[in-house]
């Protein structure tokens, strides 16, 4: 039982999580503030018969955790935001392929080269629209390491559930702050394995036609099933189609088969939200500070709550309107300059009553600086 | 048992498109293209089965089917 | 089975201009396959983006057509997670050696078993005739009114200094030939590399008045000669056909399954 009690840094507790969904295939190039996951996985894969690789970039590595996703493993990548931006191009051709797989993305300051051992949340719209045109996508976060193992794991189920890439965006303190994990055992969190078709050999296969519930049933590359994978608009066998149908039925595919689940796909924690006036908003490690506030306000009968994001793209519309719905003042806390917020303002039924608490200097955000921010909303003065 | 001889030169007329390259490297000129530019072998009986039609063909649109010759 | 027993002829005629010499090596590849009687089912074909590409769509294996320049890096994942799987990556000279050229080096650096081919017509056939980094200096092309400034690579030497155990060269013309040279590539175990000059009547032919593609087929007889040859020696503008490289050295999924090994015994 201690065994399973381990003093870790965020990335490897996405480590951990990641080994205990299945993960067979790493491939990765080295990036503050993400390199600790590569680094683990050479050693740790190894030991259970699985594979690592060290490929000569990000294209590179989110290339071949594609191709080693359709030979039927459960595959990831790991890297920071000037690597995030050399993946869009093969992320985007996971999507459009429905290919199974995760990539964590451990925020730093941006852009370019940026702040590279600083925290920011700065790609929270970049894990949405870093790929090239419309589609749909799934975006994970945590603030502490128990869920951010639990959100690796979340993330390997949605990605085998609905045959997509599924970003995990972390960030650098998250990443490197270290605290307590307890791995559960075996069996405590469903897994959802690989989908394979049932269809025999000899017997016509459609990699791409849905099935009622929605899923896509795989062959692995090396079995009976011979098809095509490409990144063209194409048909059920996987064969391009410029036929405007097609491609209309297509796109809608991929970007219903996200929306269309949302509740399915949201992840969320609330804390104090049912008669707060002051409702704060936050994720990942920011949502940390957002939480000590909370917790110090309550005490002296301030009616304060927070709605952690787990889940922030397919944004959850809903469950943010309706969290907003009676309060006085909402307020987002993150690491960048308002990109949930945005969002935040896009869904409420009034917009003005929205705030933002942010830091954008590399410098965690501390209690104090939500309270500064709070005091003047609160028309308080600081 | 005899040689190899040419039993027939199997063109798929919808795949060709008349490049010409079976026709100009015939060792025998026993290929030509038709009025439509559709190879057809025209001196069959020229024919020695060496298949370089065939093995050049970038539209896989010729075969060269043979069969056993009495002796 | 027969040569057409490789491919979806639903597909065909295939999409390649005519006389275009990409047709010429999927022919031969499929003969070099038959040769082998290789099942479809152990085949992975992996492509990249342009007229070469293609290719993959046309034959009856697991077939995998990806993004401009990665297709290496994508048969890098399929290959070391499952190796027992062939991989036969075929590429356009731009693909492979422009915007996948790092792939390149590191693929051959790593001698993973993979067959890579590089179809070598001299130019970007696919968006309409710019000059690719095998087009060579003088030459002219789209992108390239006044006559390319620009030095080819020699894919041969390059595939060399960058590792691979197995580099060949041969012609759209010399199909005997070239259908051996891929026949010994697939067999090889390590990064193999087979450059195959592959005309472009539409584009390179005729930005550079070089004829049809008979008169280009003709070219590649007359200016190739076979390795150490007596013409090489009087003329060295020859172009040498035939393999450069054969030798063997770990290779790179053997290597890794030596690391599982010692990563299990706990080392
Ligand atoms: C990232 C990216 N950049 C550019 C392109 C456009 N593009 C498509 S094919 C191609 C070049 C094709 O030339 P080559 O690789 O030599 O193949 P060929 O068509 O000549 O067989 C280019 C530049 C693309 N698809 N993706
Ligand atoms: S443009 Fe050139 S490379 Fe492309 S199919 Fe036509 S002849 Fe072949
Ligand atoms: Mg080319």
């Amino acid at each position: 039982m201690k065994e399973n009690i381990k003093f870790v840094q965020g990335n490897e507790a996405c480590v951990e999580g990641a080994l205990y969904a299945g993960l067979e295939f790493f491939a990765g190039y080295p990036i503050t503030p993400s390199t600790e996951i590569a680094e683990l996985l050479s050693y740790r894969l190894p030991q259970k018969g699985c594979r690592f690789i060290q490929m000569e970039d990000e294209i590179a590595s989110m290339s071949a955790i594609i191709g080693a996703s359709l030979t039927g493993h459960k595959v990831m990548t790991a890297t920071s935001g000037p690597g995030f931006s050399l993946m869009q191009e093969a992320l985007g051709y996971a999507v459009m392929a429905e290919i199974p797989c995760v990539i964590v993305n451990v925020q730093r300051g941006g852009p370019s080269t940026g702040i590279p051992t600083h925290v920011s949340q700065g790609d929270v719209n970049q894990a949405r629209w870093g790929t090239h045109g419309d589609h749909a996508i799934v975006t994970l976060t945590a603030s502490n390491h128990q869920d951010v193992f639990a959100m690796t794991v979340e993330g390997f189920n949605i990605a085998e559930t609905y045959r997509t890439p599924v970003i995990l965006l972390f960030d650098e303190v998250i990443g490197h702050m270290r605290e307590r994990l307890v791995v559960p055992v075996e069996g405590e969190i469903p897994l959802v394995q690989r989908l394979r078709t049932a269809v025999n050999e000899g017997v016509d296969y459609h990699p791409y036609l849905p099935r009622e519930d929605g899923r896509l049933p795989m062959s692995d590359f090396g079995d009976v099933h011979r098809y095509n994978v490409t990144g063209l608009f194409h048909d059920m066998w996987g064969f391009p189609s410029d036929n405007p149908q097609v491609v209309h039925d297509l796109i809608r595919h991929l970007v219903d088969k996200i929306n269309n689940n949302v509740n399915q796909i949201t992840n969320f924690k609330s804390y104090y939200l049912d008669d707060a006036e002051s409702v704060l908003i936050s994720y990942g490690s920011s949502a940390r500070s957002a939480l000590h506030v909370v917790e110090l306000l309550r005490p002296r009968g301030e009616r304060i709550g927070l709605l952690e994001l787990q889940t922030l793209w397919p944004f959850p519309d809903q469950l943010v309107r309706r969290t907003c719905e009676h309060a006085k003042h909402v307020i987002v806390v993150e690491m960048n300059m308002g990109q949930v917020l945005q969002e935040v303002r896009r869904v409420v039924d009034q917009p003005r009553k929205v705030f933002l608490a942010n830091r954008i200097d590399g410098v965690f955000i501390t209690p104090r600086d939500i309270r500064n921010i709070m005091r003047l909303v609160q028309g308080k003065g600081v | 048992m005899g040689k190899l001889k040419l039993k027939e030169h199997v063109i798929t007329r919808e795949w060709c498109k008349g490049c010409g390259i079976c026709v100009h490297f015939c060792p025998k000129q026993v290929l030509e293209l038709d009025d439509q530019d559709k190879v057809f072998a025209a001196r069959r009986e020229d024919c020695i089965c060496c298949e370089l039609c065939e093995l050049r063909c970038p539209d896989l649109a010729i075969e060269i089917e043979t069969e056993q010759g009495s002796e | 089975m027969a040569i057409k027993d490789y491919i979806r002829e639903r597909f065909f005629p295939h999409i390649w201009c005519p006389g275009c010499g990409h047709g010429t090596v999927m022919n031969s590849l499929l003969r070099a396959i038959e040769s082998l009687g290789m099942s479809k089912n152990e085949i992975v074909m992996v492509s990249g983006i342009g007229c070469s590409s293609r290719i993959s769509g046309y034959v009856d294996f697991h077939t995998l057509h990806t993004i401009h320049g990665r297709a290496l890096a994508f048969a890098t994942g399929v290959k070391l997670s499952r190796p027992e799987l062939n991989l036969i990556v075929p590429m356009g000279d731009g693909d492979a050696l422009a915007i996948g050229g790092n792939h390149f080096i590191h693929a051959a650096r790593r001698n993973i078993d993979i067959t890579a081919i590089v179809m070598n017509n001299r130019i970007y056939g696919m968006t309409g005739g710019q000059f690719s980094p095998l087009s060579g200096y003088g030459t002219m092309a789209t992108t390239a009114p006044y006559s390319n400034i620009d030095h080819a690579f020699d894919t041969v030497e390059l595939a060399i200094a960058a590792g691979a155990t197995f580099v060949a060269r041969s012609t759209s013309y010399h199909v005997k030939q070239l259908s051996k040279i891929l026949r010994d590539a697939i067999l090889h175990e390590g990064f193999s590399v087979v450059e195959v000059l592959s005309q472009c009547p539409t584009y390179f032919g005729r930005k550079n008045r070089l004829g049809s593609a008979v008169d280009m087929m003709e070219q590649y007889k007359n200016d190739t000669t076979p390795i150490g040859s007596k013409a090489k020696k009087e003329n060295p503008d020859l172009i040498e056909r035939g393999i450069f490289v054969q030798k063997e050295m770990p290779e790179y999924c053997v290597e890794y399954d030596k690391i599982i090994e010692k990563a299990m015994k706990g080392n």
